[in-house]
């Protein structure tokens, strides 16, 4: 792929995810502050319904995609040594992977 | 075509509009939530692990010092994704001339914080 139409598609990706997951945060928000649950037994199973369970690890995923983007975006517009930039790249990169493939194997397993 | 780009990211002497804040505060923001993602991976594992584990995350996220970068995390989203809308709006072609992008700017602004008053207030954040 030429870097153009690389660009080109993180910039949509951006866009894409950032729709799923403006959702995602918004049924979160509400979740948090009208329903909370009041138990470790509670939060099982609000996790174990199976449409919860699939839209949080969608959510992680695509969190992971579009936290990965902006990492890049922000790095790449205000570090311009290059060893630095990629330092930063590896270190932001793995933080938000290592966390998103955490929380998805967390998620996974909850109740199971 | 000239190769050079006029390029100009020193961010000690740019003196920012209000479009310009709220663009750079969605950066500022989305890197607090990426810099929070571990804290929350680690919280969401001890919630589920069983409990014990659900009551340490409860005294956790009650101790004062927790409760402030709630709040700074809780704003972080809240702009994020205020901006972030008016992001999509823009790229859609709504809002663009500049006095309709500077009344969703502080609009954008303005709402992420009254918001924040109001989810602390109401206390669902407790």
């Amino acid at each position: 792929m030429s870097r153009h139409a690389s660009g080109l598609m993180a910039w949509l990706m951006q866009r894409a995810t950032a729709v799923y997951l403006a959702l995602a945060a918004l049924y979160l928000l509400w979740f948090v502050s009208v329903d909370p649950p009041a138990d470790h037994a509670a939060l099982v199973a609000w996790i174990s319904q199976p449409l919860v369970r699939l839209g949080v690890l969608l959510a992680v995923s695509l969190l992971v995609a579009h936290s990965w983007v902006g990492v890049r975006n922000v790095l790449m517009d205000y570090i311009h040594p290059l060893w630095l930039r990629l330092a930063l790249l590896l270190l932001g990169g793995g933080l938000v992977l290592a966390s998103g493939l955490w929380l998805m194997w967390v998620v996974m397993v909850a109740g199971v | 075509m000239s190769r050079v780009r006029p390029v100009f990211l020193d961010l000690r002497r740019i003196a920012l509009p209000l479009p310009g804040l709220v663009s750079i505060l969605h950066r500022v923001s989305g890197l607090l939530l990426v810099l929070a993602l571990p804290s929350v991976a680690w919280l969401v594992e001890r919630a589920l692990s069983g409990p014990e584990g659900f009551a340490v995350v409860v005294v956790m996220l009650d101790a004062w010092p927790s409760r402030l970068l709630q709040g700074v995390l809780l704003w972080s989203l809240l702009h994020h994704l205020l901006a972030g809308l008016r992001h999509l709006a823009l790229d859609l072609g709504w809002g663009l001339e500049r006095v309709m992008a500077r009344r969703t700017a502080w609009l954008t602004l303005v709402t992420a914080l009254v918001l924040l008053v109001g989810f602390l207030l109401v206390g669902g954040w407790r």
